[in-house]
């Protein structure tokens, strides 16, 4: 085994151990990037910024300072503000941008010896479900199963394919519908989406400020857990981070669940679903039965308008968070013709800068919000939410410790296979995971199988608010059970 | 609720995007699917229900109000496409 293929926890316990270095490990994954281009995960290598942090790493856990993610290489996502590296979110409206401060998710990360390798790729202003919206041109599963290149998912999809080919040890992400988790289980990796409020979201490109949140994408559960601790943060600089301390998530993973009670949500068995996914469902079902957990059937009424209901509200948000680019203080600026004013410099910078989804996107949310109509649509799609969440709480009051449902309505898709479909279409890869960014909740993504076509497939367990820990050893057991060991055989 | 051309134009102007005569028609027609796919929201009886405003019930912090940063406008100005003698340059806004 070559050192990039590293867990986080194995790497840390050897680097305690003094067995290997930062460096080495750095170096490793470096040479597994510069091998993979292949995959496109990549749209800014830091080399050198990787080799200094790593060396500062080695010094500091011969001092004996060494807290879990000193010296380990990352993959950051690129909608992170990262001082002096571009940081484009994977827009042409954000060409050029090198901000001049650091995302608290970062410095977190940094602040406990981290080490950064670059940036990854993903859908342009995360949305989307795919990376096909990315300016830099999709980036590609390491998983393949025929000469079709398949979508890692997104919006995370950058994270997820470095993490699954083993390019870094592991990578943020940040999910809003369910970019963390999508891309997770197409790509047989564990995604976290924490408790809205668990991690500062200053620094972090907004795209709909009310459902945003960032998580670790990883090889592991333990890795999960972690990585969250060291991004996790109460920070003053985000006025919804939650004034909640973080407790020690990896000292929650007991891998006992015996009596815990597991919800399983009638409403999320879909018409349409493959029944490989219902199966993979009844089985994660059974593992978690066997590990002595009490299984009840639950309802969530209203999760058949969580989708309509996000699909008003992340528009709207976007498109009061995006007014920003408007080709006066950063990125992209279009080419002005004579006579043209500073009504003609925004048009066309925002028609030039943006991709046509994130267009779609905001026109919605100013649509939606526009006189006349913002109570039809705005305002009654927070009522709906309000409802969603509602659900949640009712099941959560009657003992439910944790939900299982599927991740996601299929396995990864090939590249271009979405080209002539609608909008809404690509928007149902989130059925599954939106819920639970409307309702506030921690949600995890864990590999459980193959399906039989030989990609993975993923469950979900949702948690109740700040209850991170418990959901983690939930997912620990599922883990351990499904005894998820696949790897994608490199071609690349 | 369907988007006619003109509705898809008025909208493109209000988000501040150009967007090209020959192309309103097919906005017009994406939005009004989205729109229509949202339209499932009027099955739900919100009788009594309040819009939510807060993920989670918590106050919006506070603090003193004093300045606590600032001073930097060079970094400020640093990402700008056209910045001069301190300040953000756009076209002539006033004659």
């Amino acid at each position: 085994m070559s050192l990039n293929q590293l867990t986080i926890s194995a790497a840390r316990d050897a680097l305690r151990k003094g067995e290997v270095t930062s460096v080495e490990i750095t170096e490793s994954c470096l040479a597994a990037i510069d091998g993979a281009d292949a995959l496109n995960a990549w749209c800014a290598k830091t080399p050198e910024i990787a080799l200094a942090q790593a060396k500062a790493a080695d010094a500091r856990i011969k001092a004996g300072d060494a807290p879990g993610m000193c010296g380990i290489p990352l993959g950051i996502k690129d909608l992170f503000c990262t001082r002096g590296v571009a940081t484009q979110a994977a827009s042409r409206i954000l060409a050029g941008f090198k901000p001049e401060y650091e995302s608290t998710v970062t410095q977190n990360l940094w602040d406990a010896g981290a080490v950064m390798l670059g940036k990854v790729s993903m859908d342009e202003f995360a949305m989307g479900s795919s990376t096909e919206t990315a300016c830099y041109g999709p980036a590609v599963n390491p998983w393949k199963i025929d000469d079709r290149q398949l979508t890692p998912g997104g919006s995370s999809g950058g994270s997820a394919a470095a993490v699954a080919a083993d390019l870094c040890l592991a990578a943020t992400g940040t999910d809003t519908g369910g970019s963390i988790r999508q891309p997770a289980a197409f790509t047989g990796i564990v995604g976290i989406k924490p408790t809205y409020g668990r991690v500062s979201r200053w620094g972090v490109v907004a795209f709909a400020s009310s459902l945003d949140q960032a998580g670790p994408m990883t090889k592991t559960v333990r890795d999960a857990a972690i990585m969250l601790q060291a991004m996790a943060s109460v920070d003053p600089k985000d006025s919804t981070s939650a004034e909640i301390p973080v407790p020690d998530f990896e000292a929650a993973l007991t891998g006992d669940i015996r009596g815990k009670k597991i919800g399983i949500p009638r409403e999320y068995r879909i018409e349409g679903m493959p029944e490989e996914i219902g199966k993979l469902w009844d089985e994660g079902t059974a593992m978690l039965r066997d590990a002595g957990a009490e299984i009840v059937d639950i309802s969530l009424p209203h999760t058949k308008y969580a989708l309509p209901a996000y699909y008003v509200i992340a528009p709207a948000e976007a498109s009061s968070n995006l007014a920003r680019y408007d080709g006066v203080r950063y990125g992209y600026r279009a080419k002005l013709g004579a006579g043209d004013g500073i009504v003609e410099m925004y048009e066309k910078t925002r028609a030039e800068g943006f991709g046509p989804e994130v267009q779609r996107r905001i026109m919605i949310g100013t649509y939606v919000l526009s006189a006349g109509f913002y109570d039809a649509y705005y305002n009654r799609a927070r009522r709906v939410r309000a409802l969603i969440k509602r659900d949640f709480e009712q099941v959560f009051a009657a003992g439910v410790d944790a939900i299982l449902t599927p991740a996601t309505p299929s396995s990864a898709f090939g590249l271009g296979e979405m080209a002539d479909a609608s909008p809404v279409e690509m928007y149902l890869n989130d059925v599954f995971t939106v819920t639970v960014n409307l309702a506030g909740l921690p949600g995890i993504s864990v590999p459980v199988g193959l399906d039989a076509k030989g990609l993975p497939m993923g469950l979900q367990l949702i948690g109740r608010p700040w209850g991170e820990g418990d959901l983690l050893n939930h997912a620990l057991v599922l883990e351990r059970a499904a005894g998820f060991t696949h790897k994608p055989s490199k071609w690349w | 609720m369907s988007i006619d051309i003109d509705t898809a134009r008025k909208v493109a102007h209000l988000a501040r995007i150009a967007v090209a005569e020959e192309n309103l028609p097919k906005l017009a027609q994406d939005l009004s699917g989205i729109l229509t796919f949202m339209e499932q929201l009027n099955e739900v009886d919100v009788e009594g229900i309040e819009p939510m405003t807060s993920v989670t019930p918590m106050r919006l912090k506070r603090r003193e109000d004093v300045v606590t940063d600032g001073g930097y406008a060079e970094k400020i100005l640093k990402n700008a496409p056209d910045a001069r003698e301190g300040f953000f340059a756009v076209p002539k806004v006033v004659e």
